[in-house]
């Protein structure tokens, strides 16, 4: 079975400044690192097919340097990778995003599964995966910590949730985003590394994906950012005390005097 | 400094670090305090490729040579020597069979060490014979198509834990070290057992215990070489994986002199940091240099070993010599600058220093290396012309 990973280069935390000015991140100059979310999709690709065979395929989408990422993710043993680059794909949002990568999974062709980490330490969406799955109409669980079973038609999974976990059972083909809780990345290998410094990424753009450029980048996007702001703290609070009704009745009454409801 | 390492070498460096790092770093004061065979760190060292380097590619190896075994060692050491033991003595246990091996025995037994599905082990040193190797009393004697072994090796690195021993025994006593011979023997074979888990001062994670050995036969066929060499073979081994022991001695300096080096950074006395003191910077510094010469050594070792050149006694010895020499007097300054905590188990120096004592013992101790440097120095200027 091939599994496709979907991988996004981000800057690395601990080296990133802010302008001050805009509020937007300073990304020149700051090293570029796999989303350590991704990470965990990786390594359970890899498990994947050590257990069913197959080949796993990386796929991103984001400018030229994120071809390092690629060829990081080779080394840990990824059979090939594709980058989806082009200058039209800039200031995707994450529908414009899912919608790109949802092509280069067409492109790439049969898969059985499709894995992301549960979202990008950068924006902290989590959106662009169920995205994906959405537009190649796939079933799809989010936050999945552990693959009970896993046979070339179906899944078994456990979704984590705030208070406990879910046992889902999907039919492949599918995709899941995956949280840390799910493996232990393993390290690179050597014959990895070697194979990742001669490997051939292929990129594709808007002519390879045969998509026009009203669907992706800032076109594409139903969302703009207008502003980026840091919110200021409000320390006002205050407990309400008592039985559920009185709890309930006070809110109700301040609710409304302040015009709320 | 630069080296002018190729791309492969610098990829090996940068991928045992990594390891090192992240894998050996935060295991070693347990792995140390427990006395625990590293088997989960050799696993990932073994599905990273690094325990093939060594080995030609047609046996499943990477094809490297000592240079590249020994930046995998340094990198591994400086995080701990006790794990990097565990990691170059396979390489010692295996050397045997892949410079003396028969074609048969090396595709028999070297896939199995390069993938690191199975450890290998050296056992020459006995109760009366270790510096002195023709005292060798462990012997084996022909019995229709199998080798009868009868005695005990003493102090046998990665013994119970390894699949494949390579022993030196006497097959003809009275030849002395012209009746020495190489015997493979496999763990589990009959009248073949371990004995107790010694005790260390060091390198408490790797494993070193006695092999003994009562009425166990093996085949013919597992004689490497022929019988009578085993004196030369194990020479010739020990002049090749000397620079391994120089490569443990400068990753643990480097990991001692790191460790020092931030302390002194950070350690604030009279309202200043300690490394503003001229008196800790000479401290420092002293390490930094003799450090820095004793990698200049091996790598020189190294490259001039893999060149093919044949007269490598005099050199492989100096590498071994110089740089646990080096890595002792640079692990007790770095407990030094670290004063009180340094004596303390909370900071890893005091480990270090226990460590570093090991490496001017074994593999030939230091006064034995000098010996075959004083030796060689006779050969050479014994041909040559007074030129005072």
């Amino acid at each position: 079975m091939n599994v496709i990973v979907c991988v996004k280069q981000v800057p690395e935390t601990t080296g990133v400044k802010i302008n001050k000015d805009t509020n937007t991140l300073i990304r020149e100059g700051t090293k570029g690192i796999i989303n350590p979310f991704d990470m965990y999709a990786v390594e359970e690709g890899l498990r994947i097919k050590e257990k069913l065979g197959g080949e796993v395929i990386a796929l991103s989408m984001g400018p030229p340097q994120a071809d390092e990422a690629l060829r990081e993710v080779v080394s840990y043993g990824v059979d090939g990778a594709v980058l989806l680059s082009d200058r039209a794909f800039a200031g995707a949002d994450t529908l414009a995003t899912s919608r790109t990568l949802a092509k280069g999974v067409e492109k790439v062709g049969e898969f059985g599964l499709i894995i992301c980490g549960k979202q990008a330490i950068d924006g902290d969406t989590a959106q662009v995966g169920p995205g994906i799955a959405e537009r190649l109409d796939i079933p799809y669980v989010a936050f999945v910590r552990k693959i009970r079973e896993i046979s070339n038609h179906t899944l078994v999974v456990e979704r984590m949730m705030d208070d406990g976990y879910d046992v889902l059972e999907v039919t492949l083909p599918a995709l899941i985003t995956v949280v840390k809780e799910i493996n232990e990345p393993r390290m690179p290998s050597l014959r990895g590394k070697m194979k990742a410094k001669s490997v051939d990424i292929p990129v594709w753009g808007i002519s390879e994906l045969g998509i026009s450029e009203e669907e992706v980048g800032l076109k594409g996007s139903a969302t703009q950012v207008i502003k980026i702001f840091t919110p200021q703290r409000h320390g006002n609070r205050e407990m309400l005390e008592g039985s559920v009704e009185r709890q309930v009745d006070q809110l109700v009454s301040r609710l409304d005097g302040m015009k709320i409801i | 400094m630069d080296y002018f390492l190729t791309e492969d070498q610098k990829m090996i460096k940068e991928l045992s670090r990594q390891i090192a790092d992240e894998k050996i770093m935060p295991a070693r004061a347990e792995l140390d305090e427990k006395e625990e065979f590293p088997w989960e760190i050799i696993k990932v060292l073994a599905s990273s490729d690094l325990m093939g380097l060594c080995y030609p590619e047609e046996y499943g190896g990477l094809g490297g040579g000592t240079f590249e075994n020994c930046l995998a060692v340094e990198e591994i050491s400086r995080a701990c020597i006790g794990v990097s033991v565990c990691f170059a003595g396979t390489g010692l246990g295996a050397y045997p069979i892949l410079l003396f091996g028969s074609e048969d025995q090396k595709k028999r037994y070297l896939p199995d060490i390069a993938s690191g599905r199975k450890l290998a082990a050296f056992g020459l040193t006995e109760a009366n014979a270790g510096s002195d190797a023709s005292g060798i009393q462990t012997s084996a004697v022909l019995d229709g198509d199998e080798y009868v072994i009868n005695g005990t090796k003493q102090w046998i690195t990665g013994g119970g834990e390894a699949e494949i021993y390579t022993v030196i025994v006497m097959t003809d006593k009275s030849r002395g070290s012209r009746g020495a011979s190489a015997l493979i023997v496999e763990k589990g074979t009959p009248g073949f057992t371990f004995g107790i888990k010694e005790k260390k001062m060091g390198i408490r994670a790797s494993a070193t215990t006695e092999l003994v050995f009562s009425n166990c036969r093996v085949p013919r066929d597992n004689l490497i070489g022929k019988a009578g060499i085993g004196f030369i073979v194990s020479m010739r081994v020990l002049d090749r994986t000397r620079p391994g022991i120089g490569a443990q001695a400068i990753g643990l300096s480097q990991g001692a002199l790191d460790t020092a080096v931030s302390y002194a950074r950070e350690r604030k006395q009279f309202g200043k940091p300690i490394i503003s003191f001229q008196a800790v910077q000479h401290m420092l510094a002293d390490m930094a240099i003799q450090t820095e010469a004793a990698r200049a050594l091996v790598y020189s070792a190294c490259r001039f070993i893999d060149s093919g050149a044949k007269n490598i006694s005099k050199v492989s010895a100096m590498s071994k010599v110089f740089s646990s020499d080096v890595a002792m007097k640079v692990t007790v300054d770095a407990v030094q600058v670290l004063g009180g905590y340094g004596y303390m188990r909370d900071y890893p120096v005091e480990k270090m220093m226990r460590d570093a004592k090991i490496l001017q013992i074994y593999e030939g101790t230091n006064q034995i290396q000098r010996n075959v440097i004083g030796q060689e120095l006779i050969k050479e200027y014994a041909g040559k012309k007074d030129n005072r």
